[in-house]
């Protein structure tokens, strides 16, 4: 099959950018979106001209690199009959001959570096304000020393899939990454070893996440439409209860 | 946010059924609006917990705290998400989000607007529109509306203000109580949003049956 893209093109951070139109022949439909930028990336380089930038690494759907908005929506969800990452996105969700549109997550807090990669260290400073447990646990214990229910397992397992991908805050109108933070937040809140610092966590985790200029969430449910892993909206309700009941004990109570 | 969004719903499901007394009559309509405002015989509300006539000042200002609270929220809120969208997508597609979502904040701005409208004319009096029976105004409050809705455009002004007011509430009502943690599950999320349509559509329909009745001459003078 043989595709059009509009390709969002930006030499650095700092420079403007614009959409490049280019033809990318012969793709194969069982290709990854990604194999086909590739493609696309080996013929910029014969020609002489600068391969398209984008990012990803495992190429398997778990790492969280490869985020980029296609025709309009984050991972392509709107082309995938699945929900999807984009390098599990396939090129027979496209027909033969589609114009596609391809630009960077556009938030603040994920500035452009190169054409579709965005810095979202945003999210590893809002992990760093508490998402992790501070306990020195040694060596991995045995897994039935300390019992988890299964409703709460399941929670924490649900939650703690979440890839940090940012298509919630590339979707989100308000380009809020509660999602994610709820996720991290559930997560942790579910489990035993995560309750000494729960309070604490919520209280940091939100702070750093307003600070890093994130918008404020006011429940629209694209983040979860769009999100590869399905991570569900309760965890947002999940991070308000627990915020609203850490606003009335002292920090890590 | 939540918490004066919720009041302000409370208000509106009392207001909408206060309204419903103008169907009683005459007497029925005005005895409660003036024991409201502490003006009956008995004293009126809370009368005599409270002085008469000090009820609807302290309601007004809690009404008004919650009113300035909401919109300074919203102000806030909009102001980071537009600190947080620097640039706009070249192409663009919603999967989920719903039109009364997508218009919170421009509809609650024409809300703001008419609602000022609204007590220019019923609470001040400044702008009645029907000229003709504007003295027989001052002496009766369900004379005054039944001569504003005598008028078909008036009816239609309200009942657009109406369903943008219950656009918003629709999608208000489910986001406070998801701001509030009670979204607790996938089918937590379906009653919630069940709840919400069945507000929306109540107050749709118990605020607008007065207007219709009057402007088909079921209720009159
Ligand atoms: C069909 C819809 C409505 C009708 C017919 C209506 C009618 C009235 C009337 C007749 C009064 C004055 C009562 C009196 O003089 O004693 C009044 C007052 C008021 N209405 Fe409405 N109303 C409607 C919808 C609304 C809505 C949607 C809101 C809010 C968004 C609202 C907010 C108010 C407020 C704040 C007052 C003033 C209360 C006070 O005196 O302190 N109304 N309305
Ligand atoms: S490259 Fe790792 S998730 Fe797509």
């Amino acid at each position: 099959m043989n595709v059009t893209l509009r390709v969002w093109r930006q030499a650095n951070a700092a420079s403007e950018g614009r959409m490049v139109t280019y033809q990318v022949q012969d793709v194969s439909p069982d290709m990854s979106f990604l194999e086909m930028l590739d493609l696309l990336n080996e013929d910029l380089t014969v020609s002489g001209e600068e391969p398209v930038a984008f990012d990803h690494d495992c190429r398997e759907g778990i790492c969280g690199m490869c985020g980029v908005v296609i025709n309009g929506t984050a991972h392509g969800r709107g082309n995938s009959p699945v929900p999807t990452t984009t390098c599990q996105l396939h090129m027979r969700s496209f027909e033969d001959g589609a114009t596609i549109d391809v630009e960077p997550w556009r938030a603040g807090p994920f500035p452009v570096i190169k054409d579709l990669v965005v810095d979202r260290s945003a999210f590893d400073r809002i992990i760093q304000a508490g998402g992790y447990i501070s306990v020195n646990t040694g060596s991995a214990p045995e897994a039935n020393a300390a019992p988890v229910g299964k409703l709460k397992a399941d929670r924490a397992f649900d939650a703690a899939t979440c890839i940090g991908c940012g298509a919630c805050v590339a979707a989100c109108p308000n380009h809020s990454a509660m999602l994610f933070t709820s996720a991290k937040i559930t997560h942790l809140a579910m489990l035993p070893q995560g309750q000494p610092e729960r309070k604490l966590r919520i209280k940091n985790m939100i702070a750093q996440h307003d600070e890093e200029g994130f918008g404020g969430c006011t429940n629209i449910g694209e983040c979860v439409a769009v999100c590869p892993k399905e991570i569900p909206f309760d965890t947002i309700s999940q991070l308000n209860r627990d915020l609203i009941s850490s606003l009335f004990s002292r920090d890590g109570k | 946010m939540a918490v004066t969004g919720l009041l302000l719903i409370a208000f509106l499901l009392m207001h909408m059924f206060g309204n419903l007394k103008m169907f009683i009559g005459e007497e029925a309509f005005n005895h409660y609006a003036e024991w409201l405002k502490g003006l009956s015989e008995d004293g009126g509300i809370l009368y005599p917990i409270l002085p008469a006539g000090w009820f609807i000042w302290i309601f007004r200002v809690v009404l008004l705290a919650a009113v300035v609270l909401h919109i300074y929220s919203a102000a806030k809120l909009w102001r980071r998400a537009e600190a947080a969208s620097p640039s706009t997508y070249e192409a663009k597609r919603k999967l989920a989000q719903t039109y009364s979502a997508r218009t919170m904040r421009w509809g609650g701005i024409i809300l703001a607007g008419l609602l000022i409208f609204h007590l220019a004319q019923f609470t001040v009096h400044a702008a009645l529109t029907n000229g003709s029976f504007a003295s027989t105004y001052q002496s009766s409050a369900y004379k005054m509306v039944v001569g504003e809705f005598s008028q078909w455009w008036m009816v239609l002004v309200y009942a657009i203000w109406m369903v943008a007011v219950c656009m918003h509430i629709r999608h208000g009502f489910w986001s406070a109580f998801a701001t509030l943690g009670a979204n607790t599950s996938p089918r937590a999320k379906v009653i919630l949003d069940a709840c919400a349509w069945a507000i929306a559509l109540v107050l749709f329909i118990g605020f607008m049956m007065m207007p219709v009745a009057v402007l088909f001459g079921w209720i009159h003078f």
